[in-house]
């Protein structure tokens, strides 16, 4: 009872205190629409490995030819061989790959000739940049079984699933929303301890009986509903403004916002916890940020980036949530199909929780 | 004494590195007394009060608060402890009325209390009319009556106030006074720190603090009475040339002028000081005689820090 009206009482007084400052109150606005602005018009994207999935129905010397010629331009990776175009859907729309390469039975037959295309090559639009490349892949040369060399810029259908307009501002937006969020995030709560610290606050309210928890849970709840906020206001702009639709369920989308403010807020606290002056917690802050946006997935697909970025990357909390929001956003993803993000967010949300608690001390030594 | 004592520490002691900012100080601060830390900046004065609220953890010794052991359980302590920093350390972008709710609300007080409890202070320390006021706009008196007010929200049986009337006029330090005495007529054991002589003396007990050692301890009056050196006092300006051959003769633990009289603390050696002191005035063709007079507050101060071996009796 008195832990709960403890922590109440730290949140409410430091919901009040972001009240009365009125710039960082004018950020939760201001920050969001200024991205919006500035990424959703001025951004456009090159790259390799992305992941392919196979559906090689013919199963032919031609076709097997086809998939290593593909795979040899190293815009694809080695593509993963599924047994049927609704097992590629399925990969697709959890994310798990960007390209999917459909062979027809009669393969051998359309490449000799006639009017249809020999193959069908199948592009995540959610994604940026993956288009453009793919256009490299239908210059890939078919070989007929004589080794007739046919010119194949006609025989390969390049369709692009989930954008068909193929507009950037749909593949920008929905990750704008991660973005936005890392940054304002980490940047309110770097500063929640330091703050009172230089203040001189710190040292009257460890006096107390508050216990450490109670502290931080109580700075953490009053940012997650700002953080709903500005999530709401970047779907908002992202409608009216860009029209990006959302094609999947809103109430999903706002779970895996809360699950991705609330691991910004935790690395915000963390970084609190670490500097010494207000200063320091905003370059902690600021140095967190630059691999969030350049490794995350929003500037180059993941599957692009060497093993090493992709290694740190996993431990991005943006690089999840940008899976998670593509996917539901615009492939219409449900959570069950990405449970791993949404358990990776989860994950390290309480782990930088947990080192920020241990690291926070009721005292000044 | 050792359970009816509101503070016992024994041995604390706090090394910042090469530096030993509290040397051994051992301390036995009576229930529902005002207990007063005297000491000039850098003396241990705030670090000890650190130690005692849990803030800082003792390089050697223990402290048991309210008879718990700070180390062991500080919120213990700190649920029935009162702490007012140094510097104003609520919240400047907070009303009075806000800061107020909220340390009632840390300290678990429920909504009704709290309101009645708010009511009450606003009342007994003059804030009624400065209630929408935020803190960060007041003046430091003012300040200083809404820090005291949140430091006793929580009906504290021990206060620890770390030089509380070093940003405030003379009025208000008098009506800060009054208010600690009413505080410990309901049973309220205030520990608070100063450089001030005068409220040094108000004390009921006091410790004098100097470079992190206790060299004094006792009621201001028996340390007055029972001081370890002889005041004498020369009725006349002797000139600074004088003054200095005076300062600079052995025995003469301090000297200070006050108007037109000279102020001389002597140590008590052989019993000749005051003899040969006379004769220094004789032969520089000053022939008033040296006088008598009460030990002060202040004349402790110099004896006790000058010689920090030497500890007054209590």
């Amino acid at each position: 009872m008195n832990a709960w009206r403890r922590l109440s009482a730290i949140a409410w007084k430091e919901a009040m205190q972001l009240r009365r400052d009125r710039l960082s109150f004018g950020m939760i606005v201001g920050l969001p629409l200024m991205q919006m602005l500035l990424f959703g018009y001025a951004i456009n994207f090159d790259v390799r490995g992305l992941k392919a999935i196979v559906v090689d129905e013919a199963n032919t010397t031609a076709s097997r030819d086809y998939i290593a010629a593909l795979a040899a331009t190293q815009v694809v990776g080695r593509p993963r061989t599924v047994a049927s175009g609704a097992a590629a859907d399925a990969a697709l729309r959890a994310g798990a790959a960007s390209v999917a390469i459909l062979i027809p039975r009669d393969f051998d037959r359309r490449i000799q000739g006639g009017g249809r295309s020999a193959a069908q090559i199948i592009v995540d639009g959610a994604e940026p940049s993956i288009q453009s490349v793919v256009q490299g892949l239908v210059a890939v040369p078919l070989h007929a079984r004589h080794g007739a060399v046919q010119n194949s810029a006609r025989m390969v259908e390049v369709r692009t699933y989930y954008n068909p307009e193929r507009r950037t501002a749909v593949q920008i937006v929905p990750a704008l929303i991660g973005v936005i969020l890392s940054v304002t995030m980490v940047l309110f709560t770097s500063g929640a301890i330091v703050r009172e610290r230089e203040r001189g606050n710190l040292e009257l309210l460890i006096a107390t009986p508050v216990g450490r928890t109670e502290l931080l849970v109580g700075k953490f709840l009053p940012y997650v509903a700002i953080g709903l906020v500005q999530t709401t206001l970047i779907l908002l702009v992202g409608r009216w403004l860009f029209k990006v639709p959302i094609v999947g369920s809103l109430l999903q989308l706002y779970v895996a916002a809360l699950l991705f403010v609330g691991a910004s807020l935790a690395l915000g606290l963390l970084v609190s916890t670490f500097a010494k002056t207000q200063f320091q917690a905003f370059q902690l802050a600021f140095m967190t940020m630059l691999p969030s946006i350049l490794l995350s997935g929003f500037m180059f697909p993941y599957d692009g980036m060497p093993q090493l970025a992709q290694w740190i990357a996993q431990l991005i909390p943006l690089t999840h949530f940008n899976i998670l929001v593509r996917g539901i956003v615009l492939r219409g993803a449900d959570l069950s199909e990405l449970a791993p993000q949404l358990l990776k967010l989860l994950v390290f949300m309480l782990a930088m929780f947990s080192i920020a608690l241990l690291r926070f001390r009721k005292r000044l030594d | 004494m050792a359970t009816d004592a509101a503070i016992v520490a024994r041995g604390l002691t706090r090394r910042f590195g090469a530096l030993t900012a509290v040397d051994h100080v051992d301390l036995d601060v009576p229930r529902g007394r005002i207990y007063g830390f005297l000491g000039p900046n850098g003396s241990g004065k705030s670090t000890t009060l650190r130690m005692l609220c849990g803030l800082l953890r003792p390089s050697a010794g223990t402290a048991t608060v309210l008879g718990v052991d700070v180390e062991k359980s500080p919120d213990e302590v700190r649920r029935h402890l009162g702490y007012m920093t140094q510097k104003f350390s609520l919240w400047d972008d907070l009303t009075v009325l806000e800061n107020l709710h909220f340390m009632g609300s840390i300290y678990g007080l429920g909504k009704q209390a709290l309101q009645r409890r708010i009511d009450e202070l606003l009342a007994a320390y003059s804030l009624t009319g400065l209630r929408q006021q935020r803190a960060g706009t007041m003046s430091g008196g003012q300040r200083q009556r809404l820090a005291l007010a949140a430091a006793t929200i929580h009906e504290p049986e021990l206060l620890l106030l770390d030089e509380p009337t070093s940003a405030v006029d003379p009025q208000s330090r008098r009506d800060f006074w009054d208010r600690l005495f009413a505080l410990t007529n309901v049973g309220t054991t205030v520990l608070v720190s100063t450089h001030y002589m005068d409220e040094a003396e108000r004390c009921h007990q006091l410790a004098i603090l100097a470079e992190g050692r206790l060299v004094a301890q006792g009621p201001p009056a028996d340390l007055m009475e029972n001081i370890a050196a002889d005041v004498l006092r020369l009725d006349r300006d002797p000139g600074v040339a004088l003054r200095a051959r005076i300062a600079a003769q052995p025995g003469v633990l301090g000297v200070a002028q006050i108007g037109a009289q000279l102020r001389i603390i002597c140590a008590r050696g052989d019993g000749q000081e005051r003899v040969r002191l006379q004769e220094l005035l004789r032969a520089a063709g000053e022939t008033t005689a040296l006088e008598s007079t009460r030990a002060n507050l202040e004349d402790v101060f110099v004896v006790a820090t000058h010689a920090p071996s030497n500890r007054a009796a209590a």
